[in-house]
């Protein structure tokens, strides 16, 4: 069996399944948001009464982080819904933006938004948050109420997206009806360049399979190359899954993945017992890609779509208005160290927007320092705009106020992972993927470019 | 739902994003509250850019659409998760959709929801019909009429999702089944 096909028989309680079964399997985490808790809630309360009972109040996750930084009043009112089902239902893992429990959330845009409105336990965007607060386990099952879910795949187990009513149901019960997703295999081989990223690999791979090459089907990503990758690299991958249309991305458990895991269960005092799957050498898949990644460039995936991809250095002519980094896949304090190699020492010059995706990576690029500076410094220092308002943003438009959202049609260079019309804002704006080498040496040049013009001095 | 409906056709192109089907400036909305699940289907399709798409889905101060088929070419629901993109459809009073190909999770959630029939048609219907075009969808037979010409297309059966749909979705069906109590 393929590594998908392994979690799902187990949480079936079946020895075997195949591709194109329909299974009950049970969940091990239900993880939901601001956007789409308060409709989940809903439907939970409306199919099993007023007065029922989430099936583990421990197993479900609740992360407020899409429209968190705006005073648009229903956005707040959603973060009040999350907070008074958490306290109907004595949740344990609720990250709330305040921290008293029998508040209200009010954004406040006279403090401006740049600087921290956020309390002690609000844990920024649920997909970067869920390993960094120990809910990411090898060989588990995770539902999220949001597509990108797929990322916690890097961490060996299997996890996707679901709408309101599917997690009105795992709440209620536990369990999903689902079909075994066939698997399509990419063997990652040898070892990325200086100037190409995590990023680069996945719109590589959407570019060759198309935007909806791998719908309903698995993404496995295994090889020998996988070993070069940090979990940082994986979820960027694993995140993406879902812009060629997958139902989940998969990568193989190694000792990485084991540290990483270790060490955030222990330091939040989350379940720290896990079972990993390994890969057969039997597996049945629909298909082979081998990506040498020795061989790989940057890329962009141009509007509109994230299968439209192109190679960075063909694409000097296209002038942007502005650039962006953040998000689950491109907000991780890697990337923003990768972005700072690149500007170090110099200024862009388009308007260029940083968002990290937690309060905890606020605290990492504030402390890491490097020839004297900080991360953060050395951003500020080349102009780009940052927040500690970690959160989604932009990245998907968001209400009018939300930081970086582009409010008339311009072109944007983007570290995030989805370009269809208006995904940022303004819906005849444009949006070009990249990873956050590409993105800053593009903010530099005021035109796609490629970061290796900036890496060889 | 009825299965045999017949209604105008509203045409898009491939790869319509849940963005361009409810943008997400909306999604302060919350499906489950009546009066914000009215308003989630003024905005149906509302993020279609204006250059590409001058007819609008849902007419400047209407609710509802006058277009209770809306045809698609490949990839149909792509991107988010959000159940908001088949509920604004089903708010609005379109019946179904049918388009070439699904995005697996909008693909799911009009199953899960039953907004509205999801139905993989084998031609591409976007290129043959126009919209404005009157057509008859019969979900039991797998066929629309093109009204005017007289032509019918196939369609893909439902296959197994028919049930859950039937069922009137994922939690009628759950009862239906004994996977959960029948009543609350």
């Amino acid at each position: 069996m393929t590594l998908t096909e392994k979690i799902l028989a187990r949480a079936a309680g079946k020895a075997r399944v195949a591709a194109g079964d329909n299974i009950w399997v049970n969940a091990d985490v239900l993880m939901t948001h601001d956007v789409c808790g308060p409709g989940t809630i809903g439907v939970f309360h409306r199919e099993f009464g007023r007065q029922a009972k989430v099936w583990d109040p421990s197993r479900v996750v609740i992360i407020p982080d899409h429209y968190i930084f705006t005073a648009d009043s229903k956005s707040n009112r959603n973060v009040d819904i999350l907070r008074e089902f958490v306290r109907e239902q004595q949740i344990p893992y609720f990250y709330d933006v305040i921290d008293d429990p029998n508040g209200s959330w009010k954004f406040d845009p006279s403090q401006g938004l740049l600087n921290r409105q956020y309390g002690s336990q609000y844990a920024g965007v649920c997909h970067t948050a869920l390993p960094q607060k120990g809910h990411t386990r090898p060989g588990e099952i995770l539902f999220g109420t949001d597509s990108h879910t797929c990322m916690a795949g890097a961490f060996n187990q299997f996890a996707t997206g679901i709408g309101n009513t599917d997690a009105g149901f795992v709440m209620g019960t536990g369990k999903l009806l689902i079909k075994v997703p066939e698997t399509m295999r990419f063997r990652l081989e040898g070892k990325l360049q200086p100037g190409v990223m995590a990023k680069d690999i996945i719109l590589h791979i959407i570019g060759e399979i198309g935007f909806d090459g791998a719908t309903y089907r698995a993404m496995q990503f295994d090889g020998s190359g996988v070993s070069t990758l940090s979990m940082d690299d994986r979820m960027t991958i694993a995140n993406m899954a879902i812009e060629a249309g997958g139902k989940n991305g998969i990568f193989p458990f190694d000792a990485r993945t084991a540290e990483y895991v270790e060490s955030r269960t222990r330091l939040n005092g989350t379940k720290s017992t896990y079972e990993p799957v390994e890969v057969d050498a039997d597996q049945t898949t629909i298909g082979e890609w081998v990506i040498d990644l020795d061989r790989l460039e940057p890329v962009v995936a141009c509007h509109p779509d994230p299968g439209n991809r192109k190679q960075a250095k063909e694409l000097g002519h296209v002038k942007l208005d502005r650039a962006y980094i953040g998000s689950c896949t491109g907000g991780k304090t890697s990337d923003f160290v990768e972005f700072a190699r690149v500007i170090r020492g110099r200024r862009v010059v388009i308007d260029t927007f940083g968002v990290p995706a937690t309060p905890e990576i606020v605290h990492d690029l504030r402390r890491t320092r490097w020839g004297g500076r900080t991360v953060w410094d050395i951003l500020l220092d080349a102009g780009v705009q940052m927040t500690e308002n970690a959160g989604c943003a932009a990245c998907l438009g968001g209400p009018v106020d939300t930081f970086g959202r582009m409010n008339t049609p311009m072109k944007c260079i983007s570290a995030t992972n989805r370009n269809f019309p208006g995904r940022m804002g303004h819906k005849e704006s444009q949006v070009f993927l990249a990873s956050p080498a590409t993105v800053a040496a593009s903010a530099l040049a005021g035109k796609i470019a490629d970061p290796r013009e900036y890496l060889s001095n | 739902m009825d299965s045999k409906f017949t209604g105008r056709v509203y045409v898009v192109r491939d790869n319509i994003d849940t963005d361009q089907i409810i943008p997400a400036q909306f999604l302060n909305l919350v499906p489950t509250i009546d009066e914000e699940y009215e308003k989630l289907g003024s905005y149906a399709m509302y993020g279609l850019p204006d250059s590409l798409y001058p007819v609008r889905f849902i007419a400047d101060g209407a609710m509802d659409t006058e277009y209770s088929i809306l045809l698609a070419g490949r990839n149909f629901g792509c991107g988010s998760s959000r159940e908001h993109a088949p509920i604004a459809l089903g708010a609005a009073q379109t019946q179904c959709v049918v388009a070439e190909g699904f995005a697996r999770i909008f693909f799911r959630n009009c199953v899960a929801t039953g907004e509205v029939y999801p139905v993989e048609c084998l031609n591409r219907l976007c290129d043959i019909f126009s919209t404005g075009d009157i057509a008859t969808v019969d979900i039991d037979q797998n066929t629309i009429t093109h009204v005017a010409s007289g032509k019918v297309y196939d369609l893909k059966p439902l296959g197994e999702v028919r049930p859950v749909v039937d069922a009137g979705g994922i939690f009628a069906y759950a009862r239906q089944t004994g996977m959960i109590p029948k009543a609350v």
